[in-house]
């Protein structure tokens, strides 16, 4: 603030802005909370108050609801499936991206600008699309309707967020660490696995949990790539006309809960993960 | 092994992969769209542009991200330059904040059904407070204006997150010595924020704006979960196309659509927001 000192109407002013800061930061934080909340209302409430009127502001603690999802045919398995399809994913999307990703923070080399091109490019396209071709695609090898088909193109949306980020973690460990460890009579694999891995693997696992995240969420290639083994998100998704609504409430709790887990657990790394993949 | 070959090794699994789950398939939904039986034809384009829903599909998509995407922009900005100030409780805020990044597209539309359908919290709230005598069905074809608030409310209230981590992450990247000589010379919080945070804020900015216009492009389980078939859009179409008419070679039309108009966009944002060379991946 740029305080006029002889004005004595300044404190009161600078009292007021924080008032109306501290009112804008409740505000904004009920405005991402409270519909949230009112999911779980209906999630822990009886399926006839879900579908009764008025709706209470206050969850009977009642589990009809989510029993009748897990008592639902095919729910359980598409949960299963979804948590099956986003690990291979996660384990996927890491192991092929982040060797890319330590080549593009430690190396230069011929072709590193078409490189980062392609990457780039597989940001900005509409991804979830190439599941059309890719139908086709898995009939003929036997990937069709498989978790593993799945996971592929899951680990294509998820790639070029683990080669960016896995890029901006080990651009954040100095390059000297690994060659102070040479120096001591390490290999460049012994100087990787002692000096750098430990270094860098919580912010490893906050990639990987992002990489879940994505292929958790991911709902068009899912619904076209699966018909049998369907995703959480799929299966809901073919069914909202039909499904009663404490189905559709319970299924959208379920599908909110690992994402409230999994921010709190990369909270962290959110910030220096995009810092400097976004450059 | 030979530190020459050493990067070429490691970018090898990725470049591989992505040209069997990229750039191939590209090139067979390419060819998927121009294509009609015998050789090339443009058959596929001209039956989904004809059909009578495209236009409003095409309108709806557009119409969204214009009205989404600034609203975004802003508030984000917003947040972002508050939780900068902010010196007690930012983590917690910015976990609270950042809630809707993990949360899916179809989650969201389902949350915001709960407040817009008809026994739901909105209707609940209105009797409550005596506005209606009883529940109004909002999310009809007579209330188009409402289907669409409550599509453009679950977005915004959803894709604003992914803006905020980007923005912030970028604030936090300007030297703080810029703010400390503008308070030196009197700039006031205002003038920092123009002259400072904005110009310096570009290369985020772009990312943020680029990321989310093309997301904006793919909306699709947000409109299923609370518009249905009241709010056609160009990715809910290209799925009717795919899974419910089983026509492949309109659906593959469609996606091209989709993609031009996202290159486009990309295209225009990148120009509009020009960030000198070497600031950039």
């Amino acid at each position: 603030m740029t305080a006029v000192a002889t004005d004595v109407a300044v404190p009161d002013t600078r009292r007021a802005g924080r008032l109306v800061y501290a009112a804008a930061v409740v505000l904004l934080c009920a405005w991402v909370l409270v519909p949230i909340y009112f999911l779980l209302i209906n999630t822990l409430s009886s399926p006839d108050t879900v579908n009764g009127f008025p709706k209470p502001f206050i969850p009977e603690f009642d589990l009809a609801s989510l029993q009748f999802f897990a008592g639902f045919a095919g729910m359980l398995t598409a949960l299963k499936n979804s948590v099956l399809v986003a690990g291979l994913t996660m384990v996927m999307s890491i192991l092929i991206g982040a060797p890319a990703g330590y080549a593009l923070s430690r190396f230069e080399f011929r072709g590193k600008e078409l490189f980062r091109l392609l990457i780039l490019l597989t940001r900005a396209f509409p991804l979830p699309l190439l599941a059309l071709p890719l139908a086709v695609m898995f009939i003929r090898t036997g990937l069709d309707d498989t978790v593993f088909g799945l996971a592929l193109v899951h680990t294509t949306l998820a790639i070029p967020f683990s080669v960016l980020i896995t890029y901006s973690l080990f651009s954040g460990i100095p390059l000297e660490l690994e060659e102070a460890a040479w120096t001591l009579g390490c290999t460049r694999l012994t100087a990787f696995t002692k000096v750098v891995l430990p270094l860098i693997l919580p912010g490893i696992t906050a990639s990987a949990i992002f990489a879940f995240v994505i292929s958790w969420n991911e709902v068009f290639a899912a619904a076209v790539l699966t018909i049998e083994n369907r995703t959480l998100t799929a299966f809901l998704l073919q069914n909202l006309d039909t499904s009663p609504l404490h189905l559709k409430f319970a299924g959208g709790f379920i599908l909110v809960v690992p994402a409230l887990v999994f921010i709190f657990a990369v909270r962290k790394y959110l910030f220096a993960m995009w810092g400097i993949a976004n450059r | 092994m030979n530190a020459r070959l050493l990067p070429y090794v490691l970018i090898l699994p990725v470049t591989l992969f992505l040209c069997l789950f990229f750039v191939y398939p590209f090139l067979l939904v390419s060819k998927q769209a121009f294509s009609t039986g015998e050789g090339f034809s443009l058959d596929n384009f001209r039956q989904v542009t004809s059909y009578w829903k495209f236009p409003i599909s095409l309108r709806n998509t557009l119409l969204l991200a214009a009205a989404v995407v600034p609203i975004q922009l802003a508030l984000a900005l917003l947040m972002a330059t508050m939780v900068n100030r902010m010196e007690k409780g930012r983590d917690l805020v910015l976990y609270v904040w950042t809630i809707p990044l993990g949360i899916s597209d179809l989650a969201a539309g389902i949350i915001w059904l709960a407040i817009f359908e008809q026994s739901g919290f909105l209707n609940s709230m209105m009797t409550g407070l005596g506005l209606i005598d009883k529940p109004v069905n909002l999310l009809t074809f007579q209330n188009p204006g409402i289907v669409f608030l409550a599509i453009m409310l679950a977005e915004i209230w959803r894709a604003t997150a992914i803006m905020l981590v980007i923005l912030v992450a970028g604030i936090g990247l300007i030297p703080k010595e810029y703010y400390e000589a503008a308070e030196v010379f009197g700039a006031s919080k205002w003038k920092q924020f123009l002259r400072i945070t904005l110009p310096l804020l570009r290369p985020s900015l772009q990312t943020a704006l680029v990321l989310r216009v093309i997301l904006a492009f793919e909306v699709f389980a947000v409109v299923a979960a609370l518009g249905g078939t009241l709010f056609p859009v160009l990715m809910g179409e290209t799925y009717t196309y795919q899974f419910d008419l089983l026509n492949s070679g309109a659906a593959a039309a469609m996606a091209l659509i989709i993609l031009a108009i996202s290159i486009a966009a990309t295209l225009v944002i990148l120009r509009v927001l020009r960030v000198p060379k070497g600031a950039t991946i």
